[in-house]
């Protein structure tokens, strides 16, 4: 079993804000940390070699202190932290991240050994586009298994995987053959808490850095060349004013004056007052 | 396989990390074991760090770390309910010489462990120590919460702060009574770019450190409110002896509340917006409440040690200091290979001959006697302002009529004679 989990280094969102007038993140003494997500990608690839043996790679795209993510993952048990940096892959957006982690995927594949499954996060806290993991089955054109929420069954000889996946308002179980890409939930399973002796070897632990030369990526589909998208403007939406009704007394006769007045000022079909008395 | 070090340091707050600064710098192979996701993480004070100690365990610190502003004037405010009496001191002096820094702490003890890393100490972060490793009397080791998490060090030094559970798993002490230590609340308040060099009247760069005393700061009870000016945002507080917050019913939020809405502080904070919530014991025990400084391989510096002075509102320093002086003595034993009491107790001559010990001998008697008296919070700072208020006032009334006032304010309240012996005593419990 070969699996290569793809992590983000993403700014603790919990404590960043957005300054009102340019819009953008102020990230000032903002601590950054592995996308919590991407932890339960990992662990899934973890419960996979503790029962099947084999390794998990973990890459990711970043800056050169986004290497300290990657030791986060070494800690819990990963066997190979992989560091795409460079100059020439900054400022990418989600199509150029894919084309490049795709690259490295490759070489992964051609020195590490065949890759049976890829796992992502289902989005990245800061970029939150949920792209990475679509994008990346897209150009590896094997099946993509998006929000998995359970892993059901798997079997890396016969080359197949059962996962339950959550849907708006529906719970899917879907059959695939792998390789495949899963982007993973966090109710997917609990992350481990790394022992004392990994932790320390980890921060010792030298990540493998490729750059864009080391992956044989075109330049021009790196980073910003690379990049369609293009931010014309990021603006912080101005607080909407409304009038507020609150319903007041007793819980039982505040929930049936609430369900009158929904009732009658949103004529909601096939319902009629349950005539609360008017306060 | 054990884990070993040559020492470990439980806790990286100023106490720890200045003993591993020391440590890593001679080459001991030392881990500084931190709970938070990062040292500094979860740790917050006033506050102000002042300059001198700090250089003398970090020489030249002050062109690297993370600070707000250079301290230059200090305040004390006596508070009634609608006045306020002030005493300021400003001195031109630090603008060459610094005295004090207000810092965040989640920064500035971030880059210090970034700082004692680099030396090459080990800092283990998001790790808790749940216990100590013994053999009899003698410490071997702790015992952290990760699988696997026994580590072995011939050293151990306890600066966990003010909840110092290990003290007691040591036996080298106890809890501490509900009078020995202060809960401090506090809301760093963010204002508009300019608002605290206008409303302040500050240079840029340039901070002040307030003390507020009264009973409009702590409803009468022993303890303080506090304001400190950092870049863009100031730090606001109340401190308050835990005992008389439970004999009293009162609740610290309400009256930091209250502090924010006196009219004297409300037009400071105007068009503030609240960044942070926090709150943190204090231990103010004094030199009384002091645990055992060491036993057999192991030692106690900073808060887990009641190195407070509750007077003058140090903390940092005391614990950067004896932190260092830890680490010397750490440095000593492993260098004569004798890890016994015979040896660390070479720690507690050291703090013998500092400020640390002086100071802390001083004050000893100041919690208990303040904790006593109340009046000192509550009616003096009323009268105080009484006087002000009758000197300062000029209107159809005669002066012996103000006069006259103040007396009858004071009256049926306390003595003269009482009021005399106050001082007395008050200043006796100081000096
Ligand atoms: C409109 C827009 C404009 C942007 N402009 C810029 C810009 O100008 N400059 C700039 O630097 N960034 C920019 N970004 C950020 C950048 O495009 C994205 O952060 C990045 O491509 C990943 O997308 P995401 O964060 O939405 O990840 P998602 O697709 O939400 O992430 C899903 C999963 O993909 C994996 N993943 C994502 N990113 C990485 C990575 N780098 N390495 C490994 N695995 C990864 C993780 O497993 C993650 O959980 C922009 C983002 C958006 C939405
Ligand atoms: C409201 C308030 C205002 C203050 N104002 C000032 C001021 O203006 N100036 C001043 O000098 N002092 C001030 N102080 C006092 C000062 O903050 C302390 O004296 C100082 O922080 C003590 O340093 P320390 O290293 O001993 O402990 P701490 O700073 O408390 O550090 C202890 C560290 O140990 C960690 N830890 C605890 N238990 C464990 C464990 N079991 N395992 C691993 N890690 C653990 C903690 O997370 C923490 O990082 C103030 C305190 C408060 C509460």
């Amino acid at each position: 079993m070969h699996a290569v989990v793809c992590i983000k280094q993403v700014p603790d969102t919990t404590e960043v804000r957005i300054d009102p007038k340019t819009g953008t993140l102020d990230r000032r003494g903002v601590p950054n940390i592995v996308n919590p997500e991407d932890l339960h990608a990992l662990e899934a690839a973890l419960e996979f070699r503790d029962r099947f043996g084999g390794r998990v790679t973990v890459l990711t795209m970043g800056p050169n202190f986004a290497a300290s993510a990657l030791r986060e993952c070494l800690a819990l048990g990963a066997d190979e932290g992989v560091l795409l940096t460079d100059r020439r892959f900054a400022a990418a957006d989600t199509f150029a991240t894919t084309y490049a982690l795709w690259s490295a995927i490759q070489k992964i594949e051609k020195e590490r050994g065949p890759v049976d499954v890829v796992l992502t996060g289902r989005y990245a806290l800061d970029g939150d586009t949920g792209q990475v993991g679509p994008g990346l089955a897209r150009r590896l054109r094997v099946p993509l298994l998006s929000y998995v929420t359970a892993i059901e069954e798997v079997d890396f000889e016969a080359k197949r995987i059962v996962v339950q996946r959550h849907i708006e308002g529906a719970v899917v179980t879907l059959e695939s053959r792998l390789p495949a890409v899963l982007t993973c939930s966090a109710d997917l399973n609990q992350v481990r808490y790394a022992s004392l002796p990994a932790l320390l070897a980890a921060q010792q632990a030298q990540v493998t850095a490729w750059s864009v030369d080391d992956v044989g990526a075109d330049p021009e589909q790196c980073g910003l060349k690379g990049s369609p998208t293009i931010v014309s403007k990021s603006f912080v939406p101005e607080p909407r004013t409304d009038t507020c009704r609150l319903f007041e007394g007793e819980p039982a006769e505040a929930a049936a004056s609430l369900v009158d007045f929904l009732i009658a000022e949103h004529r909601i079909p096939g319902f009629e007052p349950v005539g609360a008395k008017e306060a | 396989m054990a884990i070993r070090f040559d020492a470990v340091i439980v806790g990286g707050g100023p106490a720890g990390l200045s003993a591993a600064l020391v440590l890593a710098q001679a080459g001991v192979k030392v881990a500084v074991i931190e709970r938070g996701d990062y040292a500094g993480a979860k740790n917050m004070f006033g506050g102000v760090i002042y300059h001198e100690p700090t250089d003398w365990v970090v020489p030249g610190f002050a062109s690297e770390a993370p600070l707000e502003r250079r301290i230059g004037h200090h305040e004390y405010w006596f508070l009634d309910e609608r006045s306020a009496l002030k005493i300021a001191y400003e001195d031109a002096a630090w603008r060459e010489k610094p005295n004090a820094w207000s810092v965040m702490r989640a920064k500035f003890d971030a880059w210090f462990a970034g700082k004692v890393e680099k030396a090459g100490a080990q800092v283990i972060t998001q790790t808790t120590v749940v216990d100590l490793l013994r053999d009899g009397r003698t410490i071997r080791g702790v015992v952290t919460s990760r699988p696997e998490g026994e580590v072995e060090a011939p050293l151990v030094l306890i600066a966990q702060g003010v909840n110092a559970l290990l003290v007691e798993k040591a036996g080298l002490g106890r809890d501490w009574r509900a009078d020995e230590v202060v809960l401090g609340v506090k809301e760093v308040i963010q204002l508009p770019k300019g608002a605290i060099e206008e409303r302040f009247g500050l240079t840029e760069g340039e901070g002040t450190a307030v003390e507020m005393l009264g009973g409009e700061a702590t409803a009468g009870l022993m303890g303080s409110a506090f304001l400190y000016t950092n870049s863009d945002t100031v730090s606001i507080g109340t401190a308050v002896l835990l005992s008389h917050l439970r004999e009293q019913g009162e609740n610290p939020n309400r009256l930091l509340e209250r502090i924010k809405a006196h009219p004297s502080v409300a037009p400071l904070l105007k068009g503030g917006e609240m960044r942070e919530y926090s709150a943190h014991l204090i231990p103010e025990g004094g030199y009384r409440a002091m645990p055992r400084l060491y036993g057999n391989g192991v030692l106690v510096a900073g808060d887990s040690a009641a190195m407070v002075n509750a007077v003058t509102m140090e903390g940092t320093d005391l614990a950067m200091v004896s932190g260092k002086l830890a680490g010397e003595t750490m440095l000593e034993a492993l260098e004569k290979g004798d890890f016994t009491e015979r040896t660390l107790s070479r720690y507690r001559d050291r703090l013998e001959d500092s400020f640390v010990f002086r100071d802390l001998k001083q004050f000893s008697r100041v919690g208990t006697f303040f904790a006593d008296n109340r009046q000192y919070f509550d009616f003096y700072p009323r009268l105080a302002n009484g006087v002000a208020r009758q000197l300062f006032t000029v209107d159809l009334r005669p002066k012996a009529e103000h006069v006259r006032g103040l007396l009858d304010q004071i009256r049926g309240r306390r003595s003269l004679w009482r009021i005399g012996m106050d001082l007395v005593r008050g200043w006796r419990a100081l000096a």
